[in-house]
This record gives structure tokens, sequence and C-alpha cells, in this order.
């Protein structure tokens, strides 16, 4: 949340993010341009799309995505163009191949595994011999085991 | 001189720690009682000496001592009261203190009410939770010790971070952790009964309160914390999933999984040694929170951030806790053996899936939360990870929970019958269906969020009323045995209708805003979605400590103005920082927010506004989650449970083992 703070340090005179004059007269192109600076990071800041963000360096990308957008590139070329320059750093959404395989299939997997082991648990839990203790309810037989055990 | 007097007091509740860290444990092995005894008085003393510790540190605060160190760098005598106040846990190592004080009063609390526990595990239970105070009394006296004084002091202070000056994040860190230390109770629970060898309902109904408790002030940490964001940081968002977030979001998940089946230890006897990890795991992400936000490793610009020694303690406190916790789980975990049986369908199951989307859900969030630094370290590449992955990755898990909770709170405990407990939901899910239909048709030409966000909570918020309605039975005199339910019950049916409320406001707010970027002259009036706005005036304005650029701006429909706002661009001159205030217009259904920008050369502001809908929905359900929290804490069964101490004090015949 306090990730606007070093910008903020940084910058003598605040500026604010996406100045009325940056914007397209082409609202369609306008509105690309703003879905691309969302998922692009401010290299300057702490995890802050250019779009939000007010540093110098985020007002430049913004300028050079309308720019991309404007000489004709489309959304892809346009992202490629900025991370050819700047490095995946800037992707706010991570790169699906090599090994960030592992941070999106991490989920998934976790998810296949614990459902699994849920499966298993609970099947065991229903075939299991009738609760020798079912005339008690669980307090009943936890205070005679208690007694039990003393 | 109260400053001194705190500093020692401080040293001797260190002192005491330790005491209380080997004594009780050790009686607890021999049996020995006195020793076991022990640990009662040693934790109100160190409580009573960290609070006096605590409140001379105030003191020193409230009269500006710029002697002190902390005082100087965090405070300045220009600044209002309350934040000289809020001052002291605005900074690392007044934080720190803030901890120790709550985490000390949880361990007073423990002793104080705890006389119905067994003689042993109660010592066992005081004895670790002291442990983990000595953890941190050693961090603070020795690395970040508040009470340092200067040679010379100066005349005035540095001024507090602006951006903490503010109602809202002025107490977000005291909820924050209280939920966090709330969660060292249930890893103390979790560590002495696992030193015992026994978990049984008795500990179920133990743990429980406290994990709820933990959970309810983690709930409203979070929601100040978010509700300050959307007001003061300009750009209306709610949720960022920064590092910082997301290290106060992993507790609140796993939390929530530990209150769920903790009930399932307290009524079935299941689920033990899952429970026991989940509160082990709990107090441990309760750490990385402290390790991710107060060592720099991730977020490099928060406030407290800078000190890669800190971190290496924290990491060492983490390590040395977290690695002998689930070392002694590795060991001990075999002898736990259930002994409730049920069937597939049951609630027993549905709790099952209840956990296990919950921890995935963390496992998620912890994951991409952690991966830009295992990127670096070992795969060389520097990349971002960011609201994009996850909200694919993470909300997934979220929408299924929210699918089947209903449908999962209605089922009884061992055996059900799906299509039998289902049939008091059919009308829910057709009132449900049937909003989202007119969600849909409502919009033109957008995503699916809205709609299916719009079905998930109103299928949550019905769901909960029909399923209390169902309980008040059949008949006449439903009205009275619906007042008559326990309010564990009503508690539970509230905060599920809360966590509804908060579905239906990320869902309103994600899908239809409407945002309108413009250099707007004073006096001219433009419309926003069916609301004019006028910029009326712009005035320089002297506060306190800060001198704000105010703006005036009016909305109105169809000519009638309903409410002026005044949002403002604030520099505050000692810390040479600027922030923005938010001017927003609350409503029911929408907020109209409004943001002054730059005046522009050829006249005129920049000004942004949006229309925001259904946003106060999701503090509202917060508010509602943690207030069904707080009912359900309020239950007979654990007041019936304090009540029982006051026979303790005739020694019970009990033996110690």
């Amino acid at each position: 949340m306090i990730r606007a703070l070093l910008i903020w340090v940084l910058l003598a005179t605040p500026v604010l993010a996406l100045d009325p004059a940056e914007l397209l007269d082409d609202p369609v192109l306008e509105d690309r341009a703003r879905e691309i600076s969302k998922g692009l990071r401010c290299p300057v800041c702490q995890n802050e799309s250019i779009d939000e963000s007010n540093a110098t360096v985020a007002q430049d990308l913004r300028a050079l995505v309308r720019e991309r957008l404007l000489a004709g590139d489309s959304n892809t070329e346009v992202v490629e163009f900025v991370v050819a320059r700047y490095g995946e750093y800037v992707l706010l959404n991570p790169q699906t191949t090599g090994a960030n395989l592992a941070l999106w299939l991490a989920g998934p997997a976790m998810l296949l595994l614990g459902a699994g082991m849920a499966v298993v648990y609970i099947r065991r839990r229903d075939t299991q011999p009738k609760d020798q203790s079912d005339g008690l309810s669980a307090e009943e037989a936890e205070r005679l085991s208690k007694i039990l055990d003393d | 001189m109260i400053t001194e007097l705190g500093h020692f007091a401080l040293v001797l509740a260190f002192a005491v720690a330790i005491v209380q860290m080997i004594v009780p444990l050790v009686g607890a092995q021999k049996g020995w009682r006195s020793w076991m005894a022990v640990a009662e008085p040693a934790a109100t003393a160190q409580f009573l000496l960290t609070a006096f510790s605590f409140a001379a540190l105030t003191y020193a605060f409230v009269v500006s001592d710029f002697s002190l160190r902390l005082v100087f760098l965090n405070s300045h005598t220009d600044k209002p009261m309350l934040y000289k106040v809020t001052g002291v846990w605005g900074n690392h190592e007044g934080s720190l203190l803030l901890w120790v004080v709550i985490l000390t009063l949880f361990g007073a609390m423990a002793a104080w009410f705890g006389g119905n526990l067994p003689p042993t595990l109660r010592a066992r239970v005081l004895a670790v939770q002291s442990s983990v105070a000595v953890a941190f009394f050693a961090f603070m006296i020795f690395t970040s010790n508040p009470f340092l004084r200067l040679a010379v002091p100066p005349f005035d202070g540095q001024d507090l971070n602006p951006l903490l000056q503010d109602p809202g994040l002025a107490f977000h860190p005291p909820f924050l952790y209280l939920g966090y230390v709330g969660l060292s109770m249930s890893f103390s629970f979790a560590v002495a009964a696992l030193i015992e060898g026994r978990v049984d309902a008795a500990w179920g109904r133990w743990v429980r309160p406290w994990a709820l408790a933990a959970w309810l002030f983690l709930t409203i940490g979070i929601g100040l914390g978010s509700w300050w964001a959307y007001y003061e940081l300009g750009w209306g968002g709610f949720w960022f999933w920064d590092p910082v977030e997301n290290a106060s979001f992993m507790p609140w998940l796993i939390a929530a999984a530990l209150l769920h089946s903790a009930i399932v230890v307290e009524k079935r006897e299941a689920l033990k040694s899952w429970t026991i990890l989940l509160a082990i795991l709990a107090f441990g992400f309760s750490l990385i929170g402290t390790f991710i936000v107060r060592s720099g490793v991730l977020t490099s610009v928060h406030a407290f951030a800078n000190d890669p020694e800190r971190g290496v303690w924290i990491l060492l406190i983490l390590g040395i806790f977290m690695g002998g916790a689930l070392m002694l789980y590795a060991f001990r975990a075999g002898t736990m053996e259930a002994k409730g049986v049920f069937s597939v369908v049951s609630r027993e199951s549905a709790l099952v899936m209840n956990n296990l989307l919950l921890a995935v859900g963390c496992f998620v969030v912890f994951i991409g939360t952690i991966w830009p630094l295992v990127a670096e370290l070992f795969l060389d590449r520097t990349l971002s990870v960011g609201p994009p992955f996850f909200e694919m990755a993470f909300t997934p898990f979220m929408v299924v929970l929210a699918a089947i909770l209903p449908l999962g709170s209605v089922l009884p405990w061992k055996r059900a019958k799906l299509g039998k407990q289902a049939k008091a939901l059919w009308p829910v899910f057709f009132v449900a269906l049937a909003l989202a239909s007119l969600a849909w048709a409502m919009q033109t030409g957008r995503s699916a969020l809205g709609p299916v966000g719009v079905f998930l909570g109103a299928w949550l918020v019905f769901g909960a009323a029909a399923e209390l309605w169902t309980r008040s039975g059949n008949g006449s005199n439903r009205l009275r045995r619906l007042k008559n339910l326990p309010r564990a019950d009503w508690g539970k049916a509230v905060a599920h209708a809360g966590f509804g409320v908060t579905c239906l406001g990320i869902a309103g707010l994600m899908a239809w805003e409407i945002e309108d970027i413009r250099v707007a002259q004073i006096g001219e009036t433009y419309t926003v979605g069916n609301v004019e706005v006028t910029l009326q005036d712009v005035q320089q304005v002297q506060g306190p400590n800060y001198i704000s650029s105010m703006g005036f701006v009016a909305f109105g429909r169809d000519g009638e103005q309903f409410s002026q706002v005044t949002p403002e661009k604030r520099i505050y001159p000692v810390a040479s920082m600027p922030t923005t205030e938010a001017g927003i217009a609350n409503g029911f259904l929408r907020d109209v927010y409004v943001v002054l920008g730059d005046p522009q050369t050829n006249g005129g502001w920049a000004v942004r506004t949006y229309i925001k809908p259904l946003a106060n929905w999701i503090w509202a359900g917060c508010i509602i989650m943690s207030l069904g929290g707080a009912l359900s804490l309020t239950d007979r069964r654990f007041r019936v449970a304090a009540g029982a101490r006051r026979t303790r004090r005739t020694p019970d015949a009990v033996p110690a083992e």
C-alpha cells in the first residue's frame, strides 16, 4: 500500500499520474493504451503499473506505448517492444515460459495434491468401522478418557 | 526519568519472560506443581511491565521529548495530538513494542481465563507463549531499542510520514497486530498439545476463540488498510496485491481455515493433526509477514524497512519457531488419532473442502509473493508478479469457495442427503440467478465478472438467511426460536453473509466503474455517468502541519446539487512530501470519487472523476464479517467455559502427569 511512497519521495513536484494532456484523441486507441499500461510495471516503483504511477519514467513509458499504438503496432507488439528495452521485469503478469511454469502450475498442482489427500482421508473416515463411542457424545468420551488417563 | 523507567521495565519484562519460558515447562515435565504455578503471576508481571514500558514511550511522544531518538525521528511539535500518539507505532521500534505488549496481554489473558485448562497444558501454553515473547524482547532490546537517547537533543522532530497521519492508517497496525499475535496463541496451544501428546475436543474448544479473535482482528485491520488505500492513494483501488498487503492476507486465509477446522476437532474429534499443522503455519505466516514488512527484502519502500540485520533476526526467529514446531509435529502427529467417522457427503467433508481451498489459495498468494525473490536468487531473472497473476491464479479458489459455501453450511454432521438439504436452497439459487441475469441484461458488452460476482454475493447472503430460517424449524413461534438460536449460529450466518456482501462490492467496483480524466475549468460543469460534476473553486488552505490546495467540487443530478466534496493536494513541508486526499460522496449504491491534479498552464485543473458502484459494500462486508466473528465469540459455550474458572481455586485432585 505504501508503495506509492518512493516515487513521491523521488519527485520534487508531484504530477498527476496520467495527465489529461497525455490522452489520445482516438477513444479506441486510448482504451488499448490503458489496457496495455495496466499490465506494465513502472521500473522505479514498487508494484505499481505505469498507468497509476507518478514517476517520470512511467510518464515516458505511457508516451512510448501511445506512440507505438499510433504507429500501428498490435497490443502484443507494443508489449514486446517495451520488454525488449526494459526486460521482463516490467511485466506485471509474469510470462508462462521456462521456470515460470512452476509459478503458474504451483496452485493447480497443489490443489490436485490436496484434493487427492482429502479424498483419501474422507474415504478412510467413511469406511472405518462404527465409532465405538457412539453411545457417548464427543465431550462425554473426552471426559471419560481423561478420568481413565489420570 | 519516566523514559529510563520504561527502558528498565522492558529489560525486566525480558527477564521475567525467560523465567516463564523455562520454569513452568520443567514443572510440567516433572510434575512439580509449584514450578507450574510460576507461569500465571509471571504472565501477569510480564504484561504489566511491558504495558508500563509502552506507556512510558507514549508519554515521551505526547510531551515531544526529542532527546529520545525515536521521538525525534517520528514526531513534531506541530503534529495533532492524535498522530503524536499513533506515531508511537508508526515506526519499526515502536510498533515492535506494541506487538510485544499485545503478545504479553494475550499471554496474561490465557493465564487469567485459563482456569479450566488442565494444569500441565496451561503451564506449557504459557511457557511456549513466553518463548515467543523472549525472541521478540531480545530482537527489540538488541537491535531495535525504542528507548535510545540522543546526546544533543534537537529543538524539533522530523515529523511522522504524512501518509500515516490519517485515521484509517493510524489504527490499522494495532488491529493487524492483534490478529498476528492472536495467532501466536493458537501456535502456543498447538505446540503445548504436541508436547503433551494429546489433542481432544476440549483442546479444539480452547483454540477456537483465539483463532476466531485473531481472524476477526485481521479482518478489521485488513479492511481499514484497504479503505485507507481507497481514499488516500488517489486511484480508488481497494487491493493492489502488494507484498505488504499479501503479508497480512496470508495469515487471514490460514486463520479462516483454522477456525473452521477447529470446529471439526471440537465437534467431531477429526482433522486433529491437520488443525495442529494449520495452527503452526498460521503463526508462521504471521512471522513471514513481519519478515516481509520489516526486512525490506521484498518492499524496499515500506516505511520501516531498509535494515538487513533486522531481516536476519526475524528469519532466525522464524527458523527456530517453525523449524522446532514442525519437527515436533513430525514426531508427534502420528499419535493423534481421529475418532469421528463421517460419510463422504457431510459437513465434515464440506469443511475439508473449505480448508483445502483456503490453504491452496494462501499457497498461491505465498508463491506469487516470493516468486520474484526465488527467480532472482536461483534463476537469475528479475521479474515481477503483479495483480494480473493473482487475479487469475487466486480468484478461482474464492469463486469455488463461495459457490459451495451455502450448500456446505447446511449439511448436517456425520451423514447427509444432498437432495434433502439442498431443498431449502433452491429458491436462493433462483433468486441469485435472477439477480445475476438482471445484472447481465443491464450491462452491455462487458465481462462476465459483474454478473458472476452478483450471483455469488446474492447466493451467499440469501443462503445464510435461508440457513437461519431452516434452523428455526417448522410450525409456530419460528421468530422466537430464531431469536433463541445459539449466538454461534447467528455469528456463522452473519459472517458468511458479510463475505457475500464483500463479494458483491468487489464485483460491482471491478466490473462497472466509470472513469473520467480531463482538464476542468473553474465553474465548468461536465457529466460522468449520470452525475453532473462542477469544479467550483480551488483555494490554498493552511493545515496544522501541511499546506493544501483544496478544490470545491459539486455533484448534481438533473440540475440539483446533492453533494459537495473537497479533494485536496497536501504538502507536508517538514517531511517535504505531498499527499492526495480524494473527495468522496458516499452513497449506498455508488460512490462519486474525485481527485484534484495539477493546475494546467493554460488555465483549469487536471481532475479525475470516478463512479464507483457498490464500493462501500467491500468494507461493509468486512464489518459484517467481523461482527459475525464477535457474535460467535460471545456464544454461551465460551462464556460457560470462562465461568468455570471460578471453581478452580480449590485444588483439584487430579495429579499432574
